[in-house]
């Protein structure tokens, strides 16, 4: 790559040719603001906030397309270019519902910090403003297309990073509106609920169902016994709503905070992380001696499964019959616990705090209720749960760090790693490993560790070779699908996590702007203290968890036994692709 | 396939027929347009009778049928020519027919009566016609002159030489040198230079390059395509396998309006035919250079006329415009390196190639060389398709060629640019056309529509419809276009209605500069232009409706009024019989003076058709 | 464009219509993008794009439902509901515009009580409006069924629509 010089408002900057006037104005420390830009997934010019100035250039430039030139003179400060800004935003104001003082949003809406940056008056244009219905049709989404202000960034999440497409722009002009084919609900078509259109959007467009206020509900209730589970990304999550630095592990104060908000008993979902390391590792042991459906691919992520389900019906008999982490871990809880401790599973409400969206469509489907009664009775994703403990006045950075309760707060730092991309894998191969081999092998599985792409590692098993693979986001995991489908897949085992990097970068999480996708490394740092997590613990596999040896010599006698199957898996269903 | 030697047997083969389309002695050629127009018009009931009477009355070695393209004058249509006389028939009827038949193919008499009407009643052709008389057809050359569903009469009439002489003599950088010298620039719109666009493309590496044809003609108004396409077909197909050469592409796509049914059909015509003669397809006439051609269809989307929404169209998607650069002479159509030059552009190519770039160069100005072709229409009493050289003015567009406003009534401005150009008033009537002339006054080239408006037309409601129309196609994906130009419709909807103030003037203007600078495409950016232009030259028509809650050309219906001028009126009660809303009701039965009854308009109930004032006899319905 | 109207009228295509486009498919997926043409097949063959169409093109094209979906809305020309038996299209390009087509656009959709468009309950006439079609000679004009009217009056339409009143909706 050859080098070329510029200046940018009289600043003199080199940049490799072929980059951006967005990336080489920040090289020297100018940020331009953007909006539908997102690297490499949504690079269309279409907003028009990032306009600049380029000498010699009849109108002003998308800088987050235009690439640099030798000699090229930008100016991104000029009254030209910010009265441009101004009125772009202006225009759209003019055709959004500018309810921000009840908008889950505010605050953190990229749209009102463009308005408020570039003082903008957001009754300037009057005229027509576009009406929709909401689509509240999923049990984990919110459609408010009032709020939509067509960046598309969305439609890229969907169709870019996922693979999916089952929403797109309709229609042309003015009556743009991002939505899925004949208008159809979401809930009528095949979204897999992963919610990355939610992390991505920039405005109240988009958000999670909330349940925040049945929570609330069932922790006033006396006859009721709530128990909290918290999946393992969301300690390295939740942090960042309440200004601590990207990826901090905050989990006693997590574990701390949701002890203030009333719960009976805060357990981990680690621990059931742990035993599903268990049961899936026997699973495929099983699968792998005796001649069952291979590769066989993991079932931790419910967005995953219901991809599977849609669009490859004939691959389902591949997936694992195990549980979720969330669904085991309720429905240990419903029955074992309730057992132990002398309750009606129907008193006992499990709430599960999540990275992910997709869990509150998983604890409603079929066959998820152990005890007869649902394993998981409520979902909140990372962000409800910041919003409870705000709203609950519970001062979060001050708190002390607390443990989780016993029993079913103990667990490895396997269990841990389900939050980050390839960390099944490694949980699975310290397990399995062990098991067939007979004897203490490696805890660390590096060659499975990362966030991109699609990974591959070999090891060999009492003499057998075994491939595995790692994928992260549904586009990748088609790829190997379609591998299976066209019959030339040489993988045995196979971990799908639907969200790009894993569950730390779910569509539960805290939301990150643009700017910081573009140019922060918000996924990087939590994936790194998720792994330190990991390297803190004493125990560091699922096998040695004392709660899950308990669990198997008092309750389920052995991995994948009647009791284990009839508690802790599951079955699938075909559903329509259109 | 055809060898070349073969080609050159088929010209000297048509020379006798086409000659008669000269005026020498031969067989008779009842030349009958097959455009889009005359179509319309019911031209093709013209030659089916002419063909039954013809064998009716065995008269087919005296005379023959020629389906043509479009003559160009489509006001008058349809129209039908019979050589050797050349004689100018217009607004032929189906009952005409046996009359001609008669009189001319029988008795060699021209039917005085058919003859098109020219000030001097001495002329009875198409080129001594005021019509035609001043203009240059290039461009134009076969339209009207052969069948363009024969591959024979285009080869009759020098065509594919241009391609002979390109395989067989040029190597591809003199093609483009050629091009480049000449002049020519893109007829499209913009005004590239042609030349300049394909070396870019030439320089580029690799084997896959694409030729796009833009022949998605979408401003409202313009059928100058329409017409090549319908009457000369190859000269396209001739023209891109041209560029492809010069260029090193060997695929071509012609992405066509589906609005326009003949042209689609003729197209395919030709380039099955031209596949037929190894004109197209593997190994051209043995020179080892393969070029085929695919036909795609559009499907209502004006925006698909900008370079990168055409191809994203091609390419299957919604036709949205994406940024430049990187251009698509580096990256096009499926990421290849692409040409896209226009119809008109392509139908000048192959005579530059055979008469040379100081031959096209000699037309023109200085920075606009070559012909231009302009579909005059609107209130003008030629309306039709005029091909003049760069340079001429407005004055003898308007008022020698299109003979002036008709109905006495005064010129107001001539719209150019579609959408995307200006209005320009009778001050700048002796401003030579060019590119650049008509940037400087605020308008545009554009594709050539010339719509022309005389004092009845409301200037702040020409802006609007554009703006309508700017609103309707735009794709949606950019803010200053989707939400932008809808916002500027909205104010000059208020201003039409009376009901603006000059601070919203202010802000529109203001809106104006900014959708023209931050818009993502070329459609977008000269959006605001109708506004800004007619802005520039009838400000105070805008001002008129603001501060005085007039329309003064009387065409915004919100600002105007009928009334009854009870002097004048006779209490006929036409205007009440003709009311489609009853807004107009008798409020006196007892006769007074002359009059039978008193009338009056209803101006809540008036929905201000004008039918009242249509159907007055004695003129006592006034609009104010 | 205005907002996406999606069809309520039950689909009534029949195995020979699906078998066609099926065929009519299997060439134009071959194209490089190759969607706009099977689009344009479909419409041909049904009239219109409903959903039950656009699922074959989809599903042959191995596309998502929603990319065909989005490109069905963004061309005028494609169509999510049937057409009238009686299709009335009156061009709004510019020198019929200002010849008067606003007017004859206002006396049809009087005389038939529709508004652009639309088409009307019993399926019989629908309103659309056109751009250019290039027949600016005879500005202003409208076609019915695709036949061609030219340089009319307001007064003129009662006498067009008449004509295919009396023949049942055709010619």
């Amino acid at each position: 790559m050859s080098t070329v010089r510029l200046t940018i408002n009289g600043q003199p900057c080199e940049a490799e040719a072929g980059m951006t006037i967005l990336d080489a104005a920040r090289s020297i420390g100018i940020k331009i603001p953007t909006l539908c830009y997102l690297r490499e997934i949504n690079e269309i010019g279409a907003c028009r906030v990032c306009v600049v100035e380029v000498k010699g250039a009849r109108t002003l430039v998308a800088s987050c397309v235009y690439p640099v030139s030798e000699g090229m003179e930008v100016f991104t400060n000029t009254e030209r270019v910010l009265k441009s800004r101004k009125m772009t935003v202006e225009l759209l104001l003019s055709n959004h519902d500018k309810k921000c003082l009840s908008c889950v949003r505010s605050g953190n809406c990229e749209l009102q910090e463009l308005s408020r940056q570039l003082g903008c008056d957001d009754q300037k244009y009057k005229g027509k403003v576009q009406r929709f219905a909401l689509d509240a049709s999923t049990p984990y989404l919110i459609r408010d297309n009032n709020k939509c202000i067509l960046c598309r960034r969305c439609v890229a999440a969907c169709e870019k990073v996922q693979g999916i497409g089952v929403i797109g722009a309709n229609g042309r002009g003015f009556d743009t509106e991002i939505g899925s084919y004949f208008l159809k609900n979401l809930s009528e078509v095949n979204c897999v609920g992963c919610g990355q259109c939610i992390a991505v959007c920039p405005t109240g467009a988009l958000r999670e169902k909330s349940e925040g206020d049945e929570v609330l509900r069932a922790l006033q209730n006396p006859q009721k016994y709530v128990v909290f589970g918290t999946a393992p990304s969301v300690r390295v999550g939740l942090g960042e709503e309440f200004g601590f630095a990207d990826g901090t592990d905050v989990e006693g104060k997590m574990v701390a905070s949701i002890r203030r908000l009333g719960a009976d008993a805060v357990f981990d979902v680690d621990f059931a992380a742990d035993l599903t390391v268990m049961e899936e590792g026997y699973e495929f042991l099983n699968r792998l001696q005796n001649e069952g459906v291979l590769p066989m691919m993991t079932s931790c992520s419910p967005a995953w499964i219901k991809f599977v389900e849609h669009n490859y019906p004939a691959l389902i008999p591949n997936l694992s019959t195990c549980k979720s982490p969330q669904q085991m871990f309720g429905a240990t809880v419903k029955t074992y616990y309730a057992e132990k401790t002398g309750r009606k599973p129907e008193d006992v409400v499990v709430v599960s705090v999540m990275p992910c969206t997709a869990k509150k469509f998983e604890k409603e489907r079929k066959n998820q209720a152990a005890a007869g009664v649902p394993d998981v009775d409520y979902v909140l994703t990372t962000r409800e749960l910041a919003a409870l403990l705000r709203k609950q006045g519970i001062l979060f950075a001050s708190l002390p760090d607390e443990s989780f309760d016993a029993p079913l707060g103990i667990s490895t730092g396997a269990g841990v790693l389900f939050g980050v991309s390839g960390g099944v894998m490694e949980a699975a191969l310290r397990t399995v490993s062990e098991v067939i081999e007979g004897k203490p092998t490696p805890i660390v599985f590096s060659e499975v560790r990362g966030t991109e792409g699609i990974r591959e590692a070999d090891f060999a098993f009492a003499g057998k070779k075994v491939k595995v693979a790692v994928a992260s986001s549904l586009s990748k995991a088609k790829i190997l699908c379609e591998e299976i489908k066209n019959g030339n897949s040489r993988y045995a085992f196979i971990e799908i996590m639907s969200c790009p990097g894993g569950c730390v970068n779910g569509g539960g999480q805290p939301i990150k702007t643009a700017d910081e996708r573009n140019f922060g490394s918000f996924v990087v740092d939590r994936t790194e203290s998720v792994l330190k997590n990991d390297e803190r613990s004493t125990l560091r596999k699922s096998h040695e968890n004392p709660v899950v040896q308990e669990l198997y010599a008092s309750y389920f006698g052995s991995p994948n036994s009647e009791k284990a199957h009839e508690v802790l898996h599951t079955t699938y269903e075909q559903r329509p692709k259109y | 396939m055809k060898t070349i030697a073969a080609l050159q047997q088929i010209y000297e083969n048509m020379q006798e027929t086409l000659a008669v389309r000269q005026g020498n002695a031969g067989k008779r050629q009842i030349l009958i347009c097959g455009g889009t127009g005359c179509t319309s018009n019911h031209s093709d009931d013209i030659a089916a009778t002419f063909d039954r009477l013809l064998t009716e009355e065995k008269l087919q070695d005296k005379a023959e049928i020629v389906r043509t393209g479009c003559f160009g004058l489509c006001a008058v249509g349809p129209i039908v020519i019979i050589y050797p006389e050349g004689t100018f028939y217009s607004c032929v009827k189906k009952e005409d027919v046996a009359e001609l038949v008669e009189q001319h193919i029988k008795k060699g008499e021209i039917v005085t009566r058919l003859v098109h009407k020219e000030t001097d009643p001495s002329v009875t052709t198409l080129a001594q016609s005021n019509f035609y008389k001043k203009q240059t057809k290039v461009a134009l050359r076969n339209c009207g002159v052969i069948n363009p569903e024969r591959i024979d009469e285009y080869i009759g009439r020098e065509g594919y030489k241009a391609l002979i002489k390109v395989l067989t003599e040029m190597t591809p950088a003199e093609v483009i040198d050629v091009i480049t010298k000449s002049g020519l620039r893109g007829r499209g719109g913009a005004g590239f230079p042609t030349g300049r666009k394909w070396s870019f493309a030439a320089a580029q590496p690799g084997a896959i390059k694409y030729v796009c044809c833009n022949a998605d003609e979408g401003d409202p108004g313009a059928f100058m395509d329409r017409s090549v396409l319908e009457g000369d077909p190859h000269a396209v197909l001739e023209a891109m396998a041209i560029a492809g050469y010069a260029i090193g592409s060997h695929n071509g796509f012609i992405y066509c309006r589906a609005e326009y049914p003949i042209a689609v059909k003729r197209i395919q015509v030709a380039v099955k035919q031209a596949k037929e003669y190894g004109l197209l397809g593997q190994n051209i006439l043995g020179t080892g250079f393969d070029f085929d051609i695919e036909v795609r269809l559009g499907a209502g989307a004006f925006v698909c006329g900008e370079e990168t929404a055409l191809m994203t169209s091609i390419e299957g998607h919604r036709g949205e415009p994406r940024p430049r650069p990187p251009f698509p002479a580096i990256k096009g159509l499926f990421g290849k390196p692409t040409i896209l030059n226009n119809v008109e552009t392509y139908a000048n190519v192959a005579q530059i190639i055979l008469k040379g770039a100081d031959w096209f160069a000699s037309m023109g100005t200085e920075k606009s060389k070559g012909t231009k072709v302009f579909a005059l229409g609107g209130k003008i009493t030629n309306t039709g398709l005029v091909e003049i050289p760069m340079g001429t003015t407005l004055r003898t567009v308007i008022e020698d060629i299109g003979e002036g406003v008709p109905n006495g009534k005064k010129f107001k401005a001539a719209q150019t640019g579609g959408p995307s150009g200006g209005c320009i008033p009778a001050e700048h009537f002796d401003i030579p056309i060019d590119y650049d002339n008509l940037i400087s006054i605020g308008s545009m080239m554009g594709s050539g529509g010339m719509i022309v408006m005389d004092e009845e037309n409301c200037m702040v409601d020409i802006a609007k419809f554009f703006l309508e129309f700017t609103v309707d196609e735009s794709c949606g994906k950019c803010t200053p276009c989707r939400v932008g130009v809808r916002r500027l419709l909205e104010y000059v909807t208020k201003i039409s209605e009376g009901t603006a103030t000059m601070q919203d003037l202010e802000d529109m203007e203001e809106l104006c500069y900014y959708i023209k600078d931050n818009a993502l495409c070329g459609l977008g950016q000269t959006a605001p232009n109708p506004v800004l232009s007619t802005l520039r030259y009838f400000r105070k028509e805008y001002e008129a409706h603001i501060l005085e809650k007039r329309c003064p050309a009387g065409v915004c219906k919100k600002l105007i009024t009928f009334s009854i001028d009870q002097d004048k009126c006779i209490g006929c009660g036409l205007c009440s019989k003709g009311c489609p809303v009853k807004a107009i009701s008798r409020t006196d039965y007892i006769a007074t003076g002359h009059k039978l009854a008193s009338f009056q308009v209803d101006g809540t109930a008036c929905v201000k058709c004008g039918a009242c004032k249509d159907t007055c006899r004695i003129k006592a319905i006034v609009k104010k | 464009m205005g907002k996406i109207n999606c069809t309520t009228v039950a689909f009534r295509g029949t195995p020979e219509q699906e078998k066609e486009l099926r065929e009519k498919l299997q060439e134009t997926k071959k194209m490089q993008g190759g969607l706009m043409p099977s689009l344009q097949a479909a419409q041909e063959i049904y009239g219109y794009l409903p959903v039950e169409v656009q699922k074959i093109v989809a599903e042959e094209l191995h596309l998502s439902l929603e990319e065909v979906f989005g490109v069905s809305t963004f061309y005028a020309q494609f169509s999510l509901n049937p057409k009238g038996e009686t299709a009335i299209s009156v061009c709004l390009g510019t020198a019929c515009y200002v010849k008067g087509s606003g007017d004859i656009m206002a006396r049809i959709e009087r005389e038939l009580g529709l508004t652009e468009g639309t088409t009307s309950a019993d399926g019989k006439y629908s309103l659309s409006a056109t751009r250019c079609i290039g027949c600016c000679g005879l500005a202003p004009v409208l076609t019915v069924n695709g036949e061609v009217y030219g340089r009319l009056v307001p007064d003129d339409v009662p006498k067009i629509l008449a004509k295919y009143k009396n023949e049942g909706g055709s010619l």
